[in-house]
């Protein structure tokens, strides 16, 4: 059968790009791409994080967000061991795109639904994060 | 000081000690005493003695003149708290100070009423006249007239009588003020009543009398035509004296300048001494009580704060020498000193606001504590009462009180917390012994509490409450920069004097208001929840 393999190892149907951090100057400097290995529990294929916000939510009581009227989807926790901190995914994270789809204006349903797909076994995320400008901009001074 | 000399003017009546007339008034002479012989200042602890109301007024008058300028005809104007009757005059522009002076302040009350009623008993009986002339002098030569006479003869007396409770009803009440100017509408009416009267005799005079017109209806319906329009003279009268103050226009603040307790009244539009007369009447409802020994602690800070300081006057020949290095000559001397006073008290470090925070702090609580003990102690007394029912009544039959001798009976037990009480708080010369025994016994029949029977005693009460001698506010002085018949208008500001303090008024208009309508459909009330989940993926 096409596509069957063993448990745990990560999927990759087509070519995978290596996961390094892309060189500044071609992308944005605040943004990062974090790609993640679903894990299969029992039927179900996780992540190991969980989501908050959406436009359908009250922005203003998202902890993370600097700007409290930004209603774009965050990282709230990440468990412990679990493919999204493997990854290097982090608390507070804004997620901005899941495979290409746009992660900013969706409702909290949709954002869940665009994680979740059954068929995908590896979610390539882009994310920015509030310490990652300063990070980047000491690493390129340095 | 500028007030001091004015008040000279009242010596005969003063006396720099108060008075003690109640038995049973402890210690309140050696509370006394100190304070007024205390500071550099002399308080003006001037006490009036209750005079006799109809003198006071001709002889305060005058005697208010000799002691103030030349300008006082002119300027202010005295109302006085206890009189009768409104005062009329015929020419407004008139405003007499040779009147004053000539003609007594007692048969001025007079003519005002004497004019008005003669003019009053004339229009009432005009119609009766024009009536009743006819027959009398021409009684051959009358058409006869049957049914519509008598009809009209009955329109006649009902509408005078209803226009004699009228004017009862409006005019006839009893005046508790006498103003200082004429009261401008009411000499207005009374004069506008007068010209009618006359043109209508005038008429009546020459084209009936003498021409002795035979038709009696119209002579009568001439009458009817009289009493229809005197009563819409009495329609304007209620208009214009009445109605027209009734919807509140300006508000005003009143502050008493000792202490600045303030208050706002809100008013229509009056005149300025009809709006003082206004102030007056809340003024003796809602003040509390004008306390003189209260203000002894300010004043004794006030001298202190410049006792300290001393200014050494220059030399004018050393002056002359240093002219050159110092900038203002000895014709500045005196303001310069004062500036130089002035500032250096402000530099000075001295620590009056420390003292001013402690003793202060100090007196609550020992207010506090003094309270305490004397509500727990008239509790204390008052479970010694009780009420006996009536079956009861029989069965007992000595030791059965009447309230004042409960009232004695559980007096001593409390009176020394209240004593103690009332000189904490100032205000001991308020109450003496007899008062207190008497609000007691008035308590107990009424079933008051405790508490109720406190509530007289525990905070200062307004002017109302107390006995008339005790009262500091008698007779006043309206002082204005406008005449005082005009309106009131935004930003006016008028002095009401009485002997010891001032009520200072400063009218503010009531702003436009402008009130728009927003309609809200009763089902446009709707609601979402604001939800901040959390999925895990």
């Amino acid at each position: 059968m096409i596509g069957v393999r063993p448990r745990g190892t990560p999927a990759c149907p087509l070519p995978c790009p290596r996961q390094q951090r892309p060189p500044a100057t071609q992308q944005n400097p605040f943004r990062q791409r974090v790609e993640i290995h679903k894990l299969r529990q029992g039927e179900n294929l996780i992540l190991g994080f969980s989501i908050g916000g959406g436009i359908d939510q009250d922005p203003a009581q998202n902890p993370f967000s600097e700007d409290k009227t930004d209603k774009g989807i965050y990282v709230t926790r990440v468990s412990e061991g679990g493919p999204a901190e493997v990854a290097g995914l982090q608390i507070g994270d804004k997620i901005m795109q899941v495979n290409g789809w746009d992660m900013t204006m969706v409702t909290h349903d949709q954002a869940r639904k665009r994680l979740t797909k059954r068929s995908e076994e590896v979610v390539r995320l882009l994310v920015t994060r509030q310490g990652l400008q300063k990070a980047v901009q000491q690493s390129m001074l340095a | 000081m500028d007030t001091e000399s004015t008040y000279s003017g009242y010596s005969y009546y003063s006396s720099h000690s108060k008075k003690s007339h109640r038995p049973g008034e402890r210690n309140r002479e050696r509370h006394k005493s100190p304070r007024s012989k205390d500071g550099s200042r002399s308080e003006k602890s001037v006490t009036i003695q209750a005079p006799p109301a109809e003198p006071l007024l001709g002889n305060d008058s005058t005697r208010g003149e000799e002691v103030q300028d030349d300008n006082w005809g002119e300027t202010a104007t005295a109302i006085t708290g206890t009189s009768e009757h409104s005062i009329s005059q015929e020419d407004i522009a008139r405003i007499s100070k040779d009147m004053e002076d000539s003609v007594g302040l007692d048969c001025k009350r007079y003519l005002g009423l004497t004019v008005a009623a003669l003019l009053g008993l004339l229009v009432f009986l005009t119609p009766i006249a024009f009536i009743l002339l006819p027959p009398i002098l021409w009684r051959d030569e009358l058409e006869p007239c049957g049914t519509i006479c008598e009809g009209l003869f009955i329109s006649v007396a009902f509408k005078l009588l209803i226009l004699l409770i009228g004017t009862w009803a409006l005019f006839f009440r009893r005046q508790t003020v006498e103003m200082p100017r004429i009261f401008v509408f009411r000499a207005l009416l009374l004069v506008l009543i007068f010209l009618f009267v006359v043109s209508y005799w005038l008429f009546y005079g020459v084209r009936i009398l003498d021409s002795r017109d035979r038709d009696y209806q119209g002579i009568v319906q001439y009458a009817v035509s009289l009493v229809d329009a005197l009563l819409f003279i009495h329609y304007l009268a209620i208009v214009l004296l009445e109605l027209r103050q009734l919807q509140p226009m300006f508000t005003l603040k009143v502050v008493r300048s000792t202490d600045g307790e303030s208050r706002f009244y809100s008013l229509g539009n009056l005149s300025i001494q009809r709006a003082a007369l206004v102030v007056l009447e809340n003024y003796y409802k809602d003040f509390t009580i004008y306390n003189p020994t209260l203000l002894t602690a300010s004043k004794s800070r006030a001298a202190k704060h410049m006792a300290g300081l001393k200014v050494y006057n220059v030399d004018a020949a050393l002056m002359a020498k240093l002219k050159l290095y110092i900038t203002d000559g000895p014709g500045n001397n005196a303001a310069g000193q004062s500036r130089a006073m002035i500032a250096a008290a402000a530099r000075r470090r001295d620590s009056s606001h420390n003292e001013l925070y402690y003793e202060e702090a100090e007196h609550e609580r020992r207010v506090k504590k003094r309270r305490a003990r004397l509500v727990v102690a008239v509790e204390e007394a008052f479970v010694h009462i009780r009420r006996l029912q009536a079956e009861e009544q029989q069965k007992i039959p000595g030791e059965v009180m009447d309230p004042r001798e409960a009232a004695q009976a559980i007096f001593p037990s409390m009176a020394r917390a209240l004593q103690k009480y009332l000189r904490t708080t100032r205000q001991q010369h308020y109450h003496s012994m007899e008062s207190i025994l008497q609000h007691l016994a008035f308590c107990i029949t009424n079933n008051m509490t405790p508490k109720a029977f406190l509530e007289r005693y525990l905070n200062a009460g307004p002017t109302l409450q107390y006995d008339k001698d005790r009262w500091f506010s008698k007779q006043w002085t309206l002082v204005s920069e406008e005449a005082v018949t005009n309106g009131l208008r935004d930003g006016v500001v008028f002095v009401l004097k009485c002997l010891d303090f001032s009520l200072v008024i400063n009218v503010k208009k009531i702003p436009f208001i402008l009130l728009s309508e927003e309609f809200i459909d009763p089902k446009s009330h709707k609601f979402v929840l604001r939800l901040q989940s959390e999925t895990s993926v």
